[in-house]
């Protein structure tokens, strides 16, 4: 294991990746990997000159605009769009009554376009093509609704009360299959007694936590551009984060239009931001397709700002009843934890988060007995989505929270207390989660060694500290029967390794991570390989950018293609070299003998001989990975990721008694990563998790009022400025996983699951309150303070 | 009624015939095909459509584009040399590692180079400052403030 972060950057580490060849000569273990190679499309970026979704055009394209609900529940009446059709400019107008049934979301409860009934203020009720977006506009507001309003419901807990407005009428659920607006989903798990277990702890804490919706806030709105060819097949120009499975959805609408067996291509422009938004197909992709349908034109669909917020999937809000228990000396007897969620007026994968928060419900420290379950329930909110951490943020913050209020109650320091139950190498948990690598004690102590913790805790004089920490899949993660991606590669004549990857890259870094470790595998450098990534025409097949698997899962996968390769190099160089393919190896562009390093070739020449050769060779091959890992099984357990990953967020804050304003004077973060391919990259998902993290915990809501987004802009809606966020301190743990490439495991979405607690935790330290409702603004923090001194 | 409008674009002067409630960044993106300039809110809150004038950052989706009469606006495109050559700023967001997924980053570069060339040796705290206008969701800023202080030479 080595550490760094503590010491400098990767320069003290760079010495210890030597090796000693057979021949006693030192080398760098690594030319690519390890290293802070920028971002490939960097250029592209800082000049402007990459295309986003905005910047497309393609002759004769239309643009659409959305009409949407008036009312958060109400019948449709009528539509009459006769006005809007006649305006010079318009091309086509539709409604949900003169659409096909084209049914999407997890759920498969939701359409493009609503008929006869609105569930929520952001359903989508006409669409509009025309040549200009201005007059698409206009035309929008000549299309006259008639409304009847119905009652409706905002609060989950009220939704699931026997006589509650129903938000599908013909929603079932339980064994009377009576209606109601509780989604019959099996969020339940259970590991050993909890009862038991609680009786015979020495210590309780039962807490009520509270998590409200969060917005994306991706720079770049959602948009796409449909175009159809003259057999009627599909292409999808798209931001997606799900390539192949949004070009699953998009064949089976086209089934659904009439076109069965149609083609549908999904193309990538830049994506301006992901963060878990895009891992589902939305309605306003599916009418840009009807549009095109239609028109028979390529249509346009770019949202606004507004349209951002309000018609685009926040996480999730709920509320979580958990409970806790310890022995005396502070050993984890059992957690309890009951979930609600408001789903919205419709279900996409949002609905399926407590999949994922069982993981540190069940796995976060050592803990004997489990119990989860957790309820969705429609409401006529909005719907909710996948967001960075899925669940996993929401979840954490009760739980690590509480753990210091446990530890309090135990009369333990917290750091000592979640030493003492930390995760370690080998375990399996209570959901049958194989522990393989995991850092979480140095992650745990590296923190309190940069926080100075037993010096500075327990004053309780405005300034205090507090640490939280995670546990992630970090090796992929089974939620769809396969978990896998493939890659093609090959080469030219001159040594360019194309490579072909089912990932995507939103602006992490995919990219060049997977060109890092394919030219590591194939002894070239990063700058002889060339990525894409755009097309489901050319690139395989993969589940998708999310659950932090496309470093682990991609990368595995192109490491395995590079390898092929490489035997195909090396069979062909054995001929030209009269040496035996596995005396032969491949370093920085050059063929040599292991035996005889004065034996060399340029690659380049090697791939000539191979392509000019009569009975020549494409130096070529694919590779599809998918992990040994297992989807949960009937009872929610199983072995969801091969590895995991593990970390530690310390604070320290400053709190304002007068005004309530939290200030964070020091932030470290701590994640066992396996290997740091790209430290500079990856330090840059970890201060971006963090950021959006802080924002969570302390400024960061979309405020609903009966349905409505009240915020629906970056004035009202508080993501942090340069000037709020903090130095973030990152500290690499490299545990060097054996299932990893290259020992990597998965760091996309870990930066922000421990941070709300972590700064909970401080606040308490500070000021000795606890705020359990996020998030925690200077409101609710003056208010617990009142009530304090009031209590006293 | 179309109005005329001259003023330099990127070192050039141009002369354009435009509808008179265009906004700037509609003349760039739309008219003149400029599309390195980005929209990501319309209301002047998150920066990405930055740009420079007069050397001076405004956000060009509220600016009525028959201001830049007789004025000097450079946008992204006019920040490379005429050779092609990134500007050193630009260099350094490359290699600071201050661009994930480049939306913000127009904006993003064309504040930190106003706020060098007025403040050649800014403190973090005066980075801060400068770029606060301009929203990133992906870096947390820090990339971006060691991008613009190395452009600084410190």
């Amino acid at each position: 294991m080595s550490l760094y972060g503590l010491h400098s950057d990767c320069s003290g580490r760079e010495s210890s990746q030597r090796a000693v060849t057979e021949r006693g000569v030192i080398m760098e273990e690594f030319i690519n990997v390890g290293k802070r190679i920028p971002k490939m499309d960097a250029e592209e970026k800082v000049t402007g000159k990459a295309v986003y979704i905005h910047d497309l055009k393609i002759p004769g394209m239309l643009y659409g605009r959305i009409l949407y609900s008036l009312h958060p529940h109400a019948k449709i009446l009528s539509i009459d769009t006769t006005k809007a059709e006649s305006l010079p400019g318009v091309k086509a107008v539709l409604t949900g009554y003169n659409i096909p049934t084209i049914k999407f979301g997890f759920y498969k409860d939701n359409v493009p376009l609503k008929a006869n009934k609105v569930c929520s203020f952001r359903d989508e009720i006409a669409t509009v093509a025309a040549t200009d977006p201005d007059i698409a506009q206009e035309a929008l507001e000549l299309i006259k609704v008639e409304y009847e309003i119905l009652p409706a419901v905002f609060d989950p807990e009220e939704a699931m009360k026997e006589g509650a407005p129903l938000i599908h009428e013909e929603h079932v659920g339980g064994k009377e299959k009576k209606p109601t607006n509780v989604l019959n989903l099996p969020w339940r798990l259970v590991s050993g007694d909890v009862e038991e277990a609680k009786k015979n702890s020495a210590y309780v804490a039962e807490d009520r936590f509270k998590v409200t919706w969060v917005a994306h806030c991706c720079l770049g709105t959602s948009g796409c551009l449909a175009q159809f060819d003259m057999k009627n097949n599909l292409t999808m120009y798209s931001i997606t984060q799900i390539p192949s499975l949004a070009q699953r959805d998009f064949t089976e609408a086209l089934t659904a239009m009439g076109l069965k067996n149609k083609k549908a291509r999904v193309i990538k422009t830049m994506i301006g931001g992901g963060f878990g938004s895009k891992l589902d197909t939305y309605a306003f992709e599916y009418i840009a397709i009807l549009l095109a349908y239609k028109t028979k034109r390529p249509v346009k669909i770019i949202f606004s700002r507004e349209e951002e917020f309000f018609a685009t999937s926040p996480r999730q809000c709920a509320i979580i009843d958990i409970a806790q228990g310890c022995t005396k000396e502070g050993t984890l007897t059992f957690r309890d934890i009951r979930m609600i969620l408001d789903n919205g007026a419709y279900t996409s994968w949002g609905a399926t988060v407590p999949s994922v928060m069982m993981m540190p419900s069940s796995s976060l420290y050592k803990v004997p007995n489990i119990r989860f379950s957790a309820k969705c329930v429609y409401t006529n909110n909005t719907y909710s989505q996948a967001m960075r951490g899925y669940g996993t943020p929401q979840v954490t913050f009760a739980i690590d929270s509480q753990i210091d209020a446990l530890a309090e109650r135990a009369g333990i320091d917290p750091l000592d207390f979640r030493l003492r139950n930390a995760n370690m190498p080998g375990d399996v948990t209570p959901q049958n989660f194989k522990i393989n690598t995991c850092g979480l004690r140095e992650c745990i102590d590296a923190v309190a060694q940069k926080l100075d913790w037993r010096q500075v805790r327990g004053r309780k004089d405005g300034r205090g500290v507090g640490m939280a920490s995670l546990i992630h899949v970090g090796g992929g993660a089974r939620v769809y029967k396969s978990d896998g991606c493939g890659t093609i590669i090959k080469m030219d004549d001159f040594g360019t390794v194309n490579v072909f990857t089912g990932a995507t890259d939103m602006g992490q870094g995919a990219d060049t991570v997977i060109a890092q470790i394919v030219a590591e595998e194939l002894g070239v450098r990063v700058e002889d390989v060339v990525m894409t990534h755009t097309d489901t025409d050319i690139c395989p097949w993969d589940v998708g950018a999310h659950a932090s698997r496309t470093t682990f899962v991609a990368g595995n996968s192109a490491k395995g293609a590079a390898k092929k390769v490489k035997d195909q190099l090396l069979q062909v160089a054995a001929k030209s070299m009269g040496e035996s393919p596995e005396n032969l190896d491949i370093r920085d562009r050059t063929i040599f003998s292991k035996k005889d390093p004065e034996k060399k070739s340029p690659l380049g020449k090697i791939l000539r001989a191979a392509h000019y050769a009569a009975g020549g060779s494409m130096m070529m091959a694919e590779c599809f990975y998918d992990p040994n890992n297992e989807n949960l099984d009937k009872e929610l357990k199983g072995n969801l990721s091969v590895t995991y990953t593990f970390g530690t967020h310390g604070v320290e804050v400053e709190v304002d008694k007068e005004t309530g304003q939290v200030k964070i004077l020091k932030y470290v973060a701590a994640h066992d990563v396996g290997r740091a391919i790209n430290p500079m990259l990856l330090e840059g998902q970890v201060y971006g998790g963090a950021t959006m993290g802080i924002g969570y915990a302390l400024t960061e809501r979309l405020i609903l009022k009966d349905g409505k987004v009240m915020n629906p802009n970056f004035l009202d809606y508080k993501m942090l400025t340069a000037k709020d966020v903090p130095n973030i301190e990152t500290i690499v743990i490299e545990t060097n996983d054996s299932f990893g490439p290259f020992g990597a495991k998965g760091v996309g979405e870990p930066g922000l699951v421990p941070t709300a607690p972590a700064i909970a935790n401080a606040i308490y330290d500070a000021v000795g309150v606890r705020i359990k409702d996020l998030p925690m603004t200077p409101e609710k923090i003056l208010a617990a303070l009142k009530e304090k001194e009031s209590s006293h | 009624m179309k109005q005329s409008v001259t003023f330099i674009l990127n070192g050039e002067s141009i002369q354009v015939e435009i509808e008179p409630h265009l906004t700037l960044l509609q003349l760039l993106r739309d008219k003149l095909e400029l599309t390195g300039t980005k929209e990501g809110c319309g209301m002047g809150e998150c920066g990405a459509c930055t740009v420079l004038l007069d050397g001076k950052v405004v956000n060009s989706c509220i600016f009525p584009a028959m201001e830049v009469d007789g004025k000097n606006v450079m946008t992204i495109e006019g920040l490379t040399d005429a050779q092609g050559n990134l500007h050193p700023i630009q260099k350094a967001f490359i290699e600071q590692g201050a661009v994930q997924c480049g939306f913000c980053t127009p904006g993003m570069v064309l504040a930190g180079k106003a706020l060098l060339d007025e403040n050649p040796k800014p403190t973090e705290e005066e980075i801060r400052h400068g770029i606060a206008g301009n929203l990133c969701r992906c870096t947390g800023y820090i990339q971006i403030v060691q991008a613009v202080k190395a452009a600084s030479g410190q």
